[in-house]
C-alpha cells in the first residue's frame, strides 16, 4: 500500500482527502458505496472527535462515521 | 356532457429533508388520510387533489436515500413503486445537494418509472451561488424537471401540469437508459435476456432492473426470483458466473462498481448542468456546527438545551394546567349538584375525577412533543447522535441509539418505532429494551402529583431526579444486556446530518399532532374505560362503601399488595393503581382519582392522609412507576418491531423486576437514614 495513505480517523478538520481504499465487510462496503464512498472520491474533513466519530463533507452531504468505520477507510491527503 | 375525472395515482419519493412532506402538503392540503403500511407500523399518508379533469391520488412514501432495501422504510418505498406501479412517480430533489439526491433519481430511472423531478429548495441553491441548467438536467435525466420552492408554495401548479403531461405521455422528454460501461453491460444484457424468457417475471418487473439488482445481490430480488420463476436455477447460476467474472476482471464486487458507475453518471451530468463557486465556502450549517459539535463545547451545550427544553415545557404549561384544573373542579361540583345518586357518583367521582386528573397533563405532554419535534425537524437531533457517539460506545451502543432515548422523554411508543433506523439487530434490540426507562410524558402526572404533595419545597428537584434515575438505570441495563444476552460488538455508525433548518410552525405542529393524537385517543377511550371500570369495581358489591377495602377493587388490591410490602407501599389502593397502570402510566393517577373520588387539585393530600404515606414511600412509589412496564402500547410496539412475543414478554417482565428491586432498595436503604 502507498506510504501516503492513512485512516480517515487520523485526519484533522479542514483537510481535503481522497479515498484510496475501503476494507469493510461486504454488507458495509455496499452500504458505503451506496452513500457515495467510492475509491477516488474527494472529501473534506469537517470534525474529528478522536477517539470518536468523524464528520465529513462527501458529495455535498455531511456524513458522520463512527470511529470503527473511519479506521477502515484509507485516504490520501490532497 | 361532463366527463368523470380521470384518476391518477402518484407516489412522492425523495431523500429525508428534501422537503417531500411540504410538497405533499402543498399538493393535497387538508385532504389527507393517515394509515399504516401493511405489516409494519410505518405511517402511510395519502391525499387527494383535483387538477383540471384529473383526480390525483398522492401517496407519500417514506424518505429514503436509496432503493437498496436496507431498512424497512426503503423496502416500503421500493415495494410500492415496484408492486403497485403508480402511474407517475414524483422525485423530490434538494437543489442545493444535487449529487447525493440524484442517486435516488438514478435508481428510479433504472426502474423505468414515469418520472417527474421536483427540483426543490432552488432558493437555497441560489443563495449558495449555484446555477442549475434545468432544461439540460431534464434532457439528461429524460424526465420533466420542475423548479420549486415548496416552503413558499412556489411551483405546485407547474408540478401538477407536468404530472398530468407525464401521465398522458405528452412531455417533451424521452426516457434514458443508464450505461454501466461495456464490461458490466455485457453481463446485464446476458441476464436480461434470460429473464425476458420468463414471460410472467418480465411482465411483473422490468427485466433490466432485475438484472442489475441480481448483480448487486439484492436479497429481496433474489427471493423474488427463487419463488417467482421456474427458471430460477438458470438465472441464479448465470448471476454467480457474472459476479465471479466481474470480480476477476475488475477486481471489485459488482455492487461497488455499479454504485461507482451511478455516481460517475451523476458527476458527468453535473458538469453540464451545475455551475458553482470553485471554492465552496462553509455553509451556514457548517458554521453552526463549528460550535454545536465542537469537541469540548458540544456536551455542555447539549445539556443546556435539554435543561432549556424542560424549563420551556414546565413553565409554559402551568397556566394551561391551572385552567383545566379549574374547569374540572367546577364541572365536578356542578355535576354532583344536579345529578345525585349513583349517576352523580359515576360522573363526578369516577369520570370527572379520573379522566380529569389525566387530561390536566395534556399541556406538558403536548409541549414535550413540540420540543422534541422541533429538535428533530431543525436538524439538531442528528448532531446529538454524533456528539454522543463516543459515550454511547462505552455502553456498547452507538450514536444512533441516542435519538430514541431523547424521544423517549416524549413517548416510548414513538421512540421504540424510531429504533428502526438502527441497522444492527442487537443494537436495535438493546436500544428498544432500555427505552422504557426513559421517563415519558405520561409518567409526569404521577411525579407532579406526589412531588407536590410530599416534597413541596423540593418538588422540582424530585421530578428531575426521576429523569436522572431513569437514565442511570437505562445505562446500567444497556451495560448488562450487552454483556449477557445481547453480547457482541456494537454496529457501525453511519449517518447523514441534514443541514440545519428553521422548522415551519405547521411542520412542528403536524409532527406534534401525529404523536399527541395517540395520547388523546388513549385518554378518550382506554383511560375512560378504566376509570368507569374502577368506579364499578369500587362500588360493587352493591351497598358497599365506595372504594373501601370491602369492595371488589379493594379485595383485588389486597391480594396483590403483600408483594409490594418490601418497597413500602402495600396499601391495596397503590396495588390497584399500579395494576391498572399497565394500560398506561397516566392511568395510575386516574385510578387514584377515581378511588379517592376527588379531582386533581386535592388528590395528593388525600393520598397523604388516607394512605399514611411518608415522603420516602412516595419516592419509592415514584421510582417503581418510573421503571415498571411503560404501557401496553409500548409492549405491543416492541412486539411488532421485533416480531417476537418473547422479547415483548421479556421487556414487560424484566422492567417489573427492575422496578421492584429499585423501589425496594430506595425504601429499605432510605429507611436506614430517615
Amino acid at each position: 500500500m502507498n506510504n501516503h495513505c492513512l485512516p480517515l480517523a487520523m485526519t484533522a478538520p479542514g483537510e481535503l482527502v481522497t479515498i484510496s481504499e475501503i476494507s469493510a465487510g461486504p454488507g458495509l462496503q455496499k452500504k458505503l458505496a451506496d452513500m457515495g464512498f467510492t475509491p477516488g472520491v474527494q472529501m473534506r474533513v469537517i470534525n474529528v472527535q478522536a477517539p470518536g466519530p468523524v464528520l465529513i463533507d462527501l458529495r455535498g452531504s455531511r456524513v458522520a462515521l463512527g470511529q470503527g468505520i473511519a479506521q477502515k477507510i484509507a485516504v490520501k491527503k490532497v | 356532457m361532463t366527463m368523470s375525472p380521470k384518476k391518477i395515482t402518484i407516489a412522492l419519493v425523495g431523500n429525508p429533508n428534501s422537503g417531500k412532506t411540504t410538497v405533499f402538503n402543498n399538493l393535497t392540503g387538508a385532504r389527507q388520510h393517515v394509515g399504516n403500511w401493511p405489516g409494519v407500523t410505518v405511517e402511510r399518508k395519502e391525499g387527494n387533489c383535483s387538477y383540471q379533469d384529473y383526480n390525483i391520488n398522492a401517496v407519500d412514501l417514506p424518505g429514503v436515500y436509496s432503493l437498496t432495501a436496507y431498512s424497512p422504510d426503503e423496502v416500503i418505498a421500493r415495494n410500492f413503486i415496484v408492486n403497485e406501479k403508480p402511474e407517475v412517480v414524483v422525485d423530490i430533489v434538494d437543489a442545493s445537494n444535487l449529487e447525493r439526491n440524484l442517486y435516488l433519481t438514478v435508481q428510479l430511472i433504472e426502474l423505468g418509472v414515469n418520472l417527474v423531478v421536483a427540483l426543490n429548495m432552488t432558493d437555497i441553491a441560489k443563495s449558495r451561488d449555484y446555477t442549475i441548467n434545468v432544461d439540460k438536467l431534464s434532457e439528461l435525466l429524460g424526465a420533466p424537471v420542475v423548479p420549486m420552492i415548496a416552503s413558499r408554495k412556489k411551483g405546485t401548479e407547474e408540478l401538477l401540469k407536468q404530472i398530468v403531461a407525464e401521465f398522458e405521455g405528452k412531455t417533451n422528454t424521452s426516457k434514458i437508459k443508464l450505461y454501466y460501461g461495456s464490461e458490466l453491460e455485457e453481463h446485464i444484457n446476458e441476464l436480461e435476456t434470460i429473464i425476458s424468457g420468463d414471460e410472467k417475471l418480465s411482465h411483473q418487473f422490468p427485466p433490466r432492473w432485475l438484472a442489475i439488482k441480481l448483480l448487486e445481490e439484492d436479497k429481496e430480488v433474489l427471493q423474488k426470483i427463487r419463488g417467482g420463476t421456474i427458471r430460477h436455477e438458470e438465472i441464479l447460476q448465470a448471476k454467480d458466473k457474472s459476479i465471479a467474472h466481474l470480480r476477476s476482471v475488475l477486481g471489485d464486487d459488482a455492487e461497488t462498481i455499479i454504485a461507482e458507475e451511478r455516481y460517475g453518471f451523476i458527476s458527468g451530468l453535473l458538469k453540464d448542468v451545475l455551475k458553482k463557486p470553485p471554492i465552496e465556502p462553509l455553509t451556514p450549517s457548517d458554521k453552526i456546527d463549528k460550535v454545536l459539535v465542537h469537541r469540548w463545547l458540544s456536551i455542555p451545550i447539549f445539556l443546556a438545551l435539554m435543561y432549556g427544553m424542560f424549563q420551556f415545557v414546565f413553565t409554559l404549561s402551568v397556566p394551561f394546567m391551572d385552567w383545566i384544573d379549574g374547569f374540572f373542579g367546577w364541572l365536578g361540583g356542578y355535576v354532583s349538584g344536579v345529578s345525585p345518586g349513583w349517576l352523580g357518583s359515576l360522573l363526578a367521582d369516577g369520570i370527572i375525577g379520573g379522566v380529569g386528573s389525566v387530561l390536566i397533563f395534556i399541556p406538558p405532554i403536548f409541549l414535550l412533543f413540540i420540543a422534541t419535534a422541533f429538535l428533530e425537524d431543525c436538524g439538531y437531533m442528528a448532531r446529538a447522535a454524533f456528539i454522543m457517539d463516543r459515550l454511547m460506545h462505552r455502553i456498547g451502543l452507538h450514536g444512533r441509539s441516542f435519538i430514541p432515548m431523547i424521544l423517549g422523554f416524549g413517548c416510548n411508543v414513538a421512540a421504540i418505532m424510531a429504533c428502526r433506523t438502527i441497522e444492527d439487530p442487537k443494537d436495535r434490540l438493546t436500544t428498544m429494551l432500555i427505552n422504557p426507562f426513559m421517563s415519558c410524558g405520561a409518567r409526569l402526572p404521577i411525579y407532579v402529583l406526589l412531588a407536590s404533595a410530599f416534597f413541596t419545597a423540593h418538588r422540582g428537584l424530585v421530578v428531575f431526579s426521576m429523569y436522572l434515575i431513569g437514565i442511570t438505570v437505562a445505562i446500567i441495563m444497556a451495560l448488562i444486556l450487552r454483556r449477557s444476552i445481547l453480547k457482541g460488538p456494537s454496529g457501525h455508525f453511519v449517518m447523514e446530518l441534514p443541514p440545519y433548518r428553521l422548522p415551519t410552525i405547521t411542520g412542528v405542529l403536524v409532527h406534534m399532532w401525529e404523536r399527541g393524537r395517540t395520547f388523546l385517543i388513549r385518554a378518550g377511550t382506554r383511560i375512560f374505560g378504566v376509570v368507569v371500570l374502577v368506579w364499578l369495581l369500587s362500588s360493587l358489591p352493591w351497598g358497599v362503601e365506595y372504594a373501601s377495602a370491602g369492595s371488589v377493587i379493594g379485595r383485588i388490591g389486597s391480594f396483590i399488595a403483600p408483594v409490594l410490602a418490601p418497597a413500602g407501599f402495600d396499601q391495596w389502593q397503590a396495588a390497584v393503581s399500579l395494576a391498572f397502570g399497565f394500560l398506561a402510566k397516566e392511568v395510575v393517577v386516574g385510578t387514584m382519582g377515581a378511588i379517592f373520588a376527588v379531582e386533581e387539585g386535592v388528590l395528593g393530600g388525600a393520598i397523604a392522609t388516607q394512605l399514611g404515606w411518608t415522603p420516602l414511600i412516595a419516592f419509592a412509589f415514584m421510582v417503581f412507576c418510573l421503571l415498571y412496564v411503560p404501557c401496553v402500547a409500548s409492549i405491543a410496539t416492541i412486539r411488532s418491531e421485533t416480531n417476537s412475543w418473547r422479547w415483548a414478554g421479556f421487556a414487560a417482565l424484566y422492567t417489573i423486576v427492575v422496578a421492584w428491586i429499585a423501589a425496594t432498595i430506595v425504601f429499605q436503604i432510605g429507611g436506614l437514614f430517615i
